[in-house]
């Protein structure tokens, strides 16, 4: 009997002892891995508060002399210019956008029409071409309306909303969980469609309105390739991505690089903040998104 | 969950084994399945797989057969339909065959006719005004006759430049020409219809609805109509119409000196594009081919490494994350959710000039001095490195989104399941494979898809980490200049933006990369084991 616990103990011991070799080595895994994964973004603060002659790249990673002068030079260059464009188009662009997607996901979620499953798939299938293809049309048009260039900010709004029902999925998805029996139960008591819509069931998708508001409120700090095409060298279209790209462009670095961190912490820190106070909206987004399809 | 997948496996005919695998031409029973060892299965798995390809191509093309011979049968429907309404319909009905909305008007459906009438209205002063609908389609078979000429100008004595044709608007007038043309047939037949049912429902002697009934019946019965009115109208005007407009452009000559308008007209010129691009015929040089079947290739790899690294890695940090007795996991998945959160564009940027040769990761190494000698490692210059740099900064990427995913359904298996298998002795790797894995799998089956099709088109992390160089020297002769890490996304705009801008090949890869794309999927949505049915979610 005795011995029999000994051994059970030994094992329990040894397991004991496993468990915490196993959570060391992870432990370990996961300070590496967060070094690696924040080293960037200390890095880039770090750079934007250097001052000193040199403008470019250089091997220090601590700057030897600190000063907020990449942050005032800003103002002096296009930089806020582009920061309002994009803060424009990403207020605009979320809230028309959720709109539409809304509306194109409830209805393909709830009604069941002739056309549904056709549309659904028509739609699979034009999304398989690249959305790069369609630029070259969409300038010329946007040019001849006169919203390419220096008016590219309403143009790109355009451009960002109108086929925005394209990304339907991952809120169709959510609507799809929401039990049928509620829309039922309302009908019966009288209830329009629309006001079924309003007074039911857009209270219970209070997540995938925010995690919608928050895709598309960010979307437009990041788009690079439409941007650049629509605004085309006019400073005064551009976006923020746009803009601070061509400051690390060649025969621009080297004037420019630190300006270019100090530029990028102003816009990650007020994005950053937002998401990460959505953030559980947009796990179960991303989450739910996968798990459907 | 893991239920259904295991009783779908054992339920598969293995038809495979008919070959070099079994040696007998019967197929094998279940039971026979699983008393084979391990990689004899395994290899009856990889025949099924190719088994099943032209099968897939098959099925596709009788399902195209059938899709036609349902749209055939449905259009000569609608027109004995149309006929018959016409023979059987009173003289209100047939004068709605010229005139839309007259039976609707003197039936006293005023809204709905006046709508129908103001229509029609439109679309013949579309199409007979001046340069309207008939000229654009007159002109659509030769895209402009007469180019950009010299004119002499008497009252300033010199010779000015005209401009005639413009082979852009006509192409673009075109398109939209037929979609309205479309939209009129359509709608003259909705409008034939309505004629059709009036005259039923007057006849049964009950009303017919108002327009007040019509104006409320958009908020209820036919608010799906309503609510999908703007963003289909988004989608036809931003994205169906301009992919039309670039599939014709394949097949012409519109690049930068045939801007149409200004420098030259562009005309047809059939599946020319396609041929240069394919190296199909004899004639012209086959730099074109090369680069298309290289970039291609490195598309698929890419595409390949970028998908599955990130999710094992991705799989694997949210599993050390989850673990019993590790502590805080909230800071450690708030760290790496930072990567989401700031735009890429930021960060991207930063970590390339970190690679670049005369980057901080350089310095940092020549200082420790383990460059023994070496200048720099061309992490992003010099072909091979950069590929492999790139899959491992698109880590740093990828692992975030991963971690998310696979936590929410990590948690999300029951508990029991491994409880039992640690009763019955199994280890961790054990418990892995066979339980976390496969459950993974199936659940993440079509997301699998997706990334794979979005990474192929991937082209922030390509464009910004390298701008698609070092630049290819074999294939510095094809447009656009291409380098060793360009996608073929990534080519099309460096086509489109370079300095001769051959749009027509900008188009061609576009329609390409849709070909893979669209071949991929179906292929793999006719593999995979669940194929979903969607109202078992609801």
């Amino acid at each position: 009997m005795k011995a029999n616990e000994n051994t059970s103990l030994k094992q329990h011991m040894g397991m004991k002892a496993k468990t915490r070799i196993s959570n060391t080595v992870i432990y370990i895994i996961l300070v590496i891995m967060s070094i690696i994964w924040l080293f960037p973004f200390v890095s880039i603060v770090l750079q934007s508060f250097r001052g000193g002659p040199v403008k470019g790249m250089t091997n220090e990673i601590i700057p030897s002399i600190w000063s907020l002068e990449n942050y005032v030079a800003l103002a002096k260059t296009d930089f806020f210019r582009w920061y309002l464009n994009t803060l424009i188009m990403a207020l605009v662009v979320s809230v028309l956008q959720t709109v539409i997607v809304l509306c194109m996901s409830y209805t393909l979620s709830r009604f069941r029409f002739k056309m549904r499953k056709g549309l659904m798939r028509f739609m699979l299938i034009l999304g398989m071409f690249p959305g790069m293809l369609t630029m070259i049309i969409l300038y010329r048009v946007l040019k001849d309306l006169g919203l390419t260039q220096a008016n590219a900010v309403p143009g790109l709004i355009l451009v960002y909303v109108a086929s925005s029902g394209m990304g339907y999925y991952v809120s169709k998805g959510f609507f799809d969980t929401i039990p049928k029996s509620l829309d039922e139960a309302a009908r019966i008591d009288g209830a329009t469609r629309a006001q079924v819509l309003t007074k039911i069931i857009l209270p219970l998708a209070k997540p995938i309105v925010i995690y919608t508001i928050l895709t598309s409120f960010m979307a437009p700090w990041g788009d690079f390739v439409f941007a650049r095409y629509i605004s085309f060298g006019a400073s005064k279209g551009m976006n923020v991505a746009v803009g601070l790209f061509n400051w690390l462009s060649k025969d621009q670095i080297n004037s420019s690089y630190t300006m270019f961190c100090a530029g990028g912490v102003i816009v990650a820190i007020p994005v950053t903040i937002i998401f990460m106070c959505l953030q559980k909206y947009y796990v179960e987004g991303v989450t739910g998104g996968a798990v459907k399809g | 969950m893991l239920q259904p997948l295991f009783v779908r496996n054992l339920r598969k005919k293995h038809f495979a084994s008919c070959f070099w695998i079994g040696g007998t031409m019967n197929h094998i029973s279940d039971l026979e399945y699983l008393k084979l060892p391990k990689w004899r299965r395994a290899l009856i798995k990889i025949a099924q797989f190719f088994i099943s390809i032209p099968k897939a191509f098959l099925n596709l093309f009788v399902k195209i057969g059938r899709f036609f011979k349902k749209m055939g049968l449905a259009v000569g429907r609608e027109i004995k339909d149309i006929i018959l309404t016409f023979k059987n319909g009173d003289w209100k009905t047939r004068i709605s065959y010229v005139i839309m909305g007259f039976g609707n008007i003197t039936r006293g459906q005023i809204l709905r006719g006046l709508l129908f009438l103001l229509f029609e209205g439109v679309f013949l002063f579309f199409m007979f005004k001046p340069t309207g609908g008939l000229y654009w389609m007159s002109m659509l078979p030769s895209l402009g006759k007469e180019g950009p000429g010299k004119a002499y100008d008497p009252i300033f004595d010199t010779y000015v430049t005209t401009y005639n044709d413009n082979s852009f608007q006509i192409l673009l007038y075109g398109v939209l020409t037929i979609f309205f043309i479309i939209a009129f047939i359509v709608t003259w037949r909705m409008n034939v219809k309505q004629n059709k049912l009036a005259q039923q429902i007057l006849d049964s002697g009950k009303p017919l609805k108002s327009g007040k009934d019509d104006l409320r019946s958009m908020v209820d019965d036919n608010f799906h109509k309503t609510l999908l009115a703007l963003p289909l109208t988004g989608i036809i005007v931003f994205t169906v119409m301009p992919i039309v407009f670039m599939i014709l452009v394949a097949f012409t000559n519109y690049d930068g000196t045939h801007d149409g308008y200004s420098n030259a007209l562009f005309t047809w010129v059939g599946l020319e594009n396609f041929n240069t691009m394919l190296g199909i015929g004899g004639s012209g040089s086959k730099v074109y081919a090369a680069t298309f079947g290289e970039i291609l290739l490195w598309t698929l790899v890419w595409a390949f490494f970028a998908t599955f690294t990130n999710y094992f890695l991705g799989m694997l940090v949210a599993m050390m994350i989850n673990k019993k007795g590790i502590q805080f996991k909230k800071g450690w998945r708030t760290i790496l959710v930072m990567t989401i959160a700031i735009p890429q564009f930021i960060s991207l940027l930063y970590v390339s000039k970190m690679f670049a040769q005369n980057g901080m990761v350089n310095q940092f190494l020549q200082s420790i001095g383990v460059l023994k000698g070496l200048d720099y490692i061309p992490f992003l210059e010099e072909a091979t490195h950069a590929r492999i740099s790139v899959i491992l900064i698109n880590i740093w990427i990828g692992i975030p989104y991963l971690m998310l995913i696979a936590t929410g359904i990590l948690m999300n298996i029951p508990q029991d399941l491994y409880e039992s298998a640690k009763i019955d002795g199994a280890s961790g790797w054990k418990q892995y494979t066979k339980i976390t894995l496969p459950y993974m799998l199936f659940i993440t089956a079509p997301y699998l898809l997706t990334s794979f099709t979005s990474n192929m088109n991937n082209f922030n992390v390509i464009y910004l980490l390298t701008g698609g160089g070092p630049t290819n020297a074999a294939a510095s002769t094809a447009a656009g200049s291409a380098g060793f890490t360009d996608l073929l996304i990534t080519w099309l705009f460096k086509i489109t933006t370079g300095a001769e801008s051959q749009y027509y090949f900008a188009s061609v890869i576009g329609i390409l990369v849709f070909i893979v794309v669209a071949a991929i999927s179906l292929i793999v949505y006719n593999l995979l084991p669940s194929v979903k049915n969607e109202e078992d979610f609801q």
